[in-house]
């Protein structure tokens, strides 16, 4: 018998790892989940106050109203009003190309930019059956890694400042900035970059890039161990998050939950091990998994997912500078656009430059459905072809509308004080949500 | 895996590397719970609906003439020279499943609906379909019969009509402070 190769991140034996918690008469599927409603036996109490939270409010991490019915502090009656943020990107990208079509998954998940235009490129590169070259999916992992660093930061600082850590925004957003200072570096942008092509990358990699990140990933760890001196033994944050807002395991998944609050209810589940995409299958990393689902829990998986990041970010440092001169885009001349120095010289490269800007490429037939793991977990790009250089149907599962959907089912028998919490554990980008 | 035991199975495809399981309109709920309980797909990925209301007519996609217009599906145009393969039904829903457990199987179960037939929704299944059956209401006019409370979530209540189908134009919205008022 042959044993297989193990993967350098493969699971441990035996799965889920920690044995998921189960609470007393789970709140799933007994109630609407994405409704709390005021108990009947509160019904006819005066007390009830009900409270609009939002849709303007600085902890609402965007436009998100809640409509809460309060008993004294407790939160007895949870809605949650969404839709501010809707644009129709969907029915936008519709009338579009396909490659103009790439700029449009970035301003859905404003924060995740790079994970999001990363999804809708796999799902037309399924489509297209296009080969990506290797230096192209290196890259790609490791922007897509400090793009997870960089979400992470943002849900950090601002989750803390909602809580009254008011110093520790000013501490994420200072690894934030050296973040966007690399995106700019590459891409000319500091956020939205439009970096990834179907094929591969808009451009090669430029001079300087690799120094610069390597500075970077000197110093992102020791700004992990300031957040944690901050933060980890700070008694009114530790009050604040532990016990808080828990979830169990299986309402999670009953819930559609991913991502870093899957794993914070101890389940042991990340797409970038279980169904690897770009090269995760060979590089080395942990996936967290802590056991109690509640604020403190998800802080915690963030915080060790940024080091797992860091490590990624290393391993992909490694391989890319062994890359110099390899292709970063795909030699498929009906796909991608010819070098700019051939549009001088060459005819047929400026015919097909012409073509695929104007009119663009054709993608086949079809229908697929690519997924990843970005920041806030499994974020999927459903997409339908009809053969024609437009996408006839694009549809993103949003990770923070799900994430979202959560709430009421985290919000039992929790204070006022504990909704600002929760709601900014689940670390839902609105944009993201109301697409 | 045998997909011929799901309850209302009515043919599977195999494309890009991904399963596509079609089940009859009025068999959803169970096969849901059959995919659940008997093949692992513990995780509702997403719920989508797709408008193919002139698939592979002129004009629709691939058309980037004038508005007097000229014959795209000629040869030597630019327009679709084959025309896509006919659907069975103007809208298709599609359930993105997923199970958790080595290997990450995800398969989509689909059914195909006229305008107005309802779909049975699988709330009591997966409780996550509740958001997503609601986005597909709002959007694209689904509906998703024994949902506890199908009402818009993306746009306001009072909307009109359903603005991912591909009869509602684009910029066709009322323009809501003009000189008129």
């Amino acid at each position: 018998m042959t044993v297989a190769p193990e993967k350098p991140s493969a699971r441990p034996a035996g799965w889920p790892v920690v044995a998921p918690p189960q609470y007393e008469g789970s709140r799933i599927p007994a109630r609407v989940p994405t409704i709390k409603d005021v108990p009947a036996e509160l019904q006819d109490v005066d007390d009830i106050l009900q409270v609009n939270f939002g849709p303007n409010h600085p902890s609402t991490h965007g436009v998100l109203r809640l409509i809460v019915d309060l008993d004294g502090e407790t939160v007895v009656g949870l809605a949650a009003v969404i839709g501010y943020l809707h644009t129709g990107f969907e029915k936008s990208i519709e009338s579009k190309t396909w490659w103009k079509a790439i700029t449009y998954p970035e301003r859905i998940d404003y924060v995740g930019y790079q994970n999001a235009e990363l999804v809708f490129v796999l799902a037309v590169e399924k489509l297209l059956g296009i080969e990506v070259p290797e230096k192209a999916t290196w890259m790609r992992m490791l922007l897509c890694e400090l793009n997870r660093i960089h979400s992470h930061l943002v849900y950090l600082g601002t989750s803390a400042l909602e809580l009254g850590a008011v110093s520790m925004f000013w501490y994420t957003f200072r690894e934030r900035d050296l973040i966007m200072d690399l995106s700019e570096l590459v891409a000319g942008t500091r956020m939205h970059t439009r970096y990834f092509q179907v094929g591969g990358l808009a451009e090669d990699i430029p001079q300087g890039f690799y120094p610069e990140a390597r500075k970077f990933v000197e110093q992102m760890p020791k700004g992990l161990d300031d957040y944690l001196t901050l933060l980890d033994r700070n008694m009114i944050w530790l009050e604040r998050t532990k016990g808080v807002g828990d979830l169990s395991a299986r309402d999670a998944i009953a819930l559609g939950q991913s991502g870093p609050n899957l794993r914070a209810s101890g389940v042991d589940w990340d797409l970038r091990r279980d169904d690897p995409y770009l090269a995760y299958d060979q590089v080395e990393f942990r996936v967290p998994v802590y056991a109690n689902g509640d604020v403190y829990d998800r802080y915690r998986v963030r915080m060790d997912e940024m080091a797992e990041s860091v490590r990624i970010i290393r391993q992909c440092l490694d391989r890319l500078e062994q890359m110099e001169g390899e292709p970063w885009i795909a030699d498929d001349r009906k796909v991608v656009l010819p070098p700019r120095e051939e549009l001088h010289t060459s005819m047929e490269s400026l015919i097909h430059h012409f073509k695929i800007v104007t009119e663009g490429y054709r993608v086949p037939e079809g229908e697929v459905y690519a997924a990843i793991e970005s920041p806030r977990g499994e974020s999927g790009c459903y997409v339908v072809s009809d053969g024609g250089p437009k996408p006839w149907r694009v549809h993103f599962r949003a990770p923070s509308f799900v994430a979202l959907e959560a709430t009421a089912t985290c919000m039992h028998d929790s204070l006022v004080a504990d909704l600002i919490a929760i709601v900014g554990s689940l670390d839902s980008v609105m944009g993201d949500t109301d697409r | 895996m045998s997909w011929d035991d799901v309850p209302g199975f009515v043919s599977v495809n195999e494309a890009h590397g991904e399963t596509t399981v079609t089940v009859e309109r009025a068999a959803v709920r169970d096969a849901c719970t059959y995919a659940r309980d008997e093949l692992g797909f513990d995780f509702l990925s997403d719920v989508v609906a797709t408008d193919y209301l002139d698939w592979g007519a002129r004009g629709v996609s691939g058309y980037i003439g004038t508005a007097a217009g000229r014959d795209l599906n000629l040869p030597m145009t630019q327009g679709l020279q084959n025309s896509p393969e006919a659907k069975p039904k103007r809208f298709s829903v599609s359930w993105q499943l997923l199970a958790l457990r080595e290997g990450a199987p995800r398969v989509r179960l689909q059914t195909w609906v006229d305008d107005g037939e309802p779909v049975p929704s699988v709330v009591s299944v997966w409780p996550t379909a509740d958001w997503h059956e609601r986005e597909q209401f709002d959007l694209m006019g689904i509906r998703f019969e024994g949902h506890p409370n199908l009402s818009r979530i993306l746009l306001e209540d009072d909307w009109e009509g359903h603005p991912l189908r591909k009869d509602y134009p684009i910029g066709g919205e009322p323009v809501r402070f003009s000189d008129a008022e």
